[in-house]
Order: C-alpha cells, then sequence, then structure tokens
C-alpha cells in the first residue's frame, strides 16, 4: 500500500458519495484521475484488502435482535478439525479460534449466530453442539443487549 | 506515542446506530430524500429489500455504477441514490461502501473483553467509544459485559489503545486475538 491507496482508503471509509460517479467525486477529491481510482479500488478488492463494496444493513433494524456470541471449551487437538466443520454451518457468520483467558474465560471457539428470536439462536447453538460432540466441555451463548458502537475500521487522516 | 487524544466525530454511546456517517455522504443536503411509503415493513419496502439482498457485495466499480444497480432492480438511478441515503438516515443501514479487511493492510483487528461493574458501565463504555481504534462496542450478557474490536494499521496502535483503556479506566482489557479464521461472511436477509 501506498500513499495513494491509504488516501483512498481514508476517503472511502466512511462511505461512497452519492452521486452518480461517486468515483469521479473521489479522483477529484484526492486530485488523481477516474481510471487510477478504479483500478486501485479493484486491486484491493482482487487482494483482499476490500472484503466487499456495498450496503452494511443494520442488523438490529432488520430483525435480527438476537446477536448470540456461541463461545465453546474444545478439545486441543480437535478444535481446528471441529472449527471448519462449524465454519460451514449456513447460520454462522464469523467462527475462529482465539485463547483462552483462565480462569475467567475457558472457551477456545466462538461462532456468531444472528437470529430473529432467542429460540432460533438457542437452536442453532444446539446445532453446533452436535457436532462438536464430546470434544466440548464446556459452553455459552453470549447476546449482545446494545450496541455501542459500530463503525468499522477507521485510519486516521 | 502521544497519550492526548483528540476529541473525534464519534458519536455518544447509546446515541443509536451510525446514520450520521449516511448523513456525511449526502452532506451538500441535495440528495432527494424519499417520502415514507405506507406499504413499507419495519421501515423498509420490497425494493429496499431487494437492494439490500442484493447489495451487501458487489457494488460495481465503473463510470455510473447506481446506474449498473437501478437496471439490475429496475429502477432509475436517481432512486438508487435516494434509497440508500434514506436507508442510512433512517439508520437502517449502517454504511454504504467498501468493507476494509485490517489484516490484509498489514494492519491489526483485535477482539477484547472488560468485566466492568455496573455503576462503571456507562463511563467505561463512553471511554472506550471515544477511542479511535475502537471499531466496534458492544454489551454482552456476561461477567465480561463489554466486548469490543480494535482495529489499526498496526498491531502496536490495537496495543497502545488496550493499554490506554486499561490505564483510564482500571479494570483489565482480555485479548482474544484470532488464532485462527475458520468462516467469516455476514450477509444478512433483509
Amino acid at each position: 500500500m501506498d500513499t495513494i491507496d491509504r488516501n483512498l482508503i481514508t476517503a472511502t471509509q466512511t462511505g461512497l458519495p452519492l452521486t452518480p460517479r461517486p468515483y469521479h467525486a473521489i479522483a477529484e477529491q484526492l486530485g488523481i484521475s477516474v481510471d487510477e481510482v478504479m483500478m486501485r479500488l479493484k486491486a484491493m478488492q482482487a487482494s483482499g484488502v476490500i472484503r466487499r463494496i456495498g450496503v452494511v444493513p443494520n442488523h438490529y433494524a432488520l430483525g435480527y435482535r438476537h446477536n448470540g456470541m456461541t463461545v465453546w471449551d474444545v478439545a486441543d487437538d480437535r478444535v481446528d478439525a471441529l472449527g471448519e466443520q462449524i465454519g460451514k454451518l449456513a447460520f454462522v457468520s464469523h467462527c475462529y479460534r482465539r485463547p483462552r483467558r483462565l480462569p475467567i474465560w475457558p472457551y477456545n471457539l466462538f461462532a456468531m449466530v444472528h437470529a430473529r428470536s432467542r429460540e432460533q439462536a438457542q437452536a442453532y447453538a444446539n446445532q453446533i453442539a452436535a457436532v462438536l460432540g464430546e470434544a466440548c466441555h464446556k459452553s455459552d451463548i453470549l447476546y449482545s443487549s446494545r450496541m455501542l458502537k459500530k463503525t468499522g475500521l477507521r485510519i486516521a487522516d | 506515542m502521544s497519550r492526548v487524544r483528540q476529541p473525534r466525530a464519534v458519536k455518544s454511546p447509546g446515541a443509536g446506530f451510525d446514520a450520521a456517517r449516511g448523513a456525511a455522504c449526502n452532506a451538500d443536503g441535495r440528495t432527494p430524500m424519499r417520502k415514507p411509503d405506507p406499504s413499507a415493513v419495519n421501515g423498509l419496502t420490497e425494493m429496499d429489500r431487494r437492494l439490500i439482498n442484493q447489495y451487501q457485495g458487489g457494488f460495481p466499480i465503473c463510470e455510473r455504477p447506481f446506474q449498473v444497480v437501478a437496471d439490475t432492480l429496475g429502477i432509475s438511478e436517481a432512486d438508487v441514490i435516494a434509497r440508500i441515503a434514506t436507508l442510512l438516515q433512517a439508520g437502517l443501514l449502517t454504511r454504504f461502501g467498501p468493507l476494509f479487511n485490517a489484516d490484509r493492510m498489514g494492519g491489526s483487528n483485535v477482539l477484547a473483553a472488560m468485566a466492568v461493574p455496573a455503576s462503571e458501565f456507562e463511563r467505561v463504555a463512553e471511554f472506550v467509544n471515544l477511542q479511535p481504534e475502537i471499531a466496534h462496542n458492544y454489551r454482552r450478557e456476561h461477567a465480561l459485559n463489554l466486548w469490543f474490536v480494535g482495529a489499526a494499521e498496526t498491531p502496536e496502535k490495537v496495543e497502545a489503545a488496550f493499554d490506554y483503556i486499561e490505564s483510564m479506566s482500571g479494570y483489565p482489557v482480555y485479548r482474544f486475538p484470532k488464532e485462527r479464521e475458520f468462516f467469516v461472511e455476514l450477509k444478512l436477509e433483509a
């Protein structure tokens, strides 16, 4: 990433301009050509710096009020293989292995589920539990009761 | 690095969602707003749903991208722009634009949590929100009741933000860096 890429990120991280030619507007703002703006954005998309471009819905407003972070204490020698399987479940949006923080936190596998009811979220957790079987010693679901901030990445100007 | 943080344009906790980001996109005040549609369910019309379901990714990079979207949906370019502006203002969208992956920028993205007593919760949550490195922050029902993500260009910046929060609040920040990513893809049906 060079300075121009950086400038492109700071110019677009809060959103694209809502004008018929948004990439022209960015080009004008940055003092580069529109072709360069588009070429660089495409390159960032190809390299994975940009995950995707589009609308980001507020999941609460769409009715997904039961956002459960399901957490699992899974045997160390099985967690990677099982994590792959959990990540393939259609209702799991994020799945990671993370370190335990004993004694306060015994869980090493995290899987996010988004549901429109508590019952649905619990049903998803039950499906995860079924996959993990005896390799899982302990589990919990942490529901988010309030979204305090959601801005995404911000790099300094 | 400097410990003095300038106040940024960060919304106060509890002030709701990030609709202000959308307002920033049409700060010229000229983007036409739509009138409320009486047939809308939860604030979304059938066309809004189609727009949201089809464009959580894949927004085109071309001369007239809104026109491409408009052609797909069978509405006008101006309508697409006005819809997105309205959905942002209403808080139904938190953002419109590119989603960056901090990891791929050589950056860092770390989940962390704190156990904050109820009497201190608002104060600490507000302080956490004020740090520009904190991208997301949620209250969750657990002894660890404040969960947030630090995102910055370098791991050092994230770590410095966590250290700062720890020293100013007096509560430990438990770090949960990802050791392995199995899946990330959040697309919700409207």
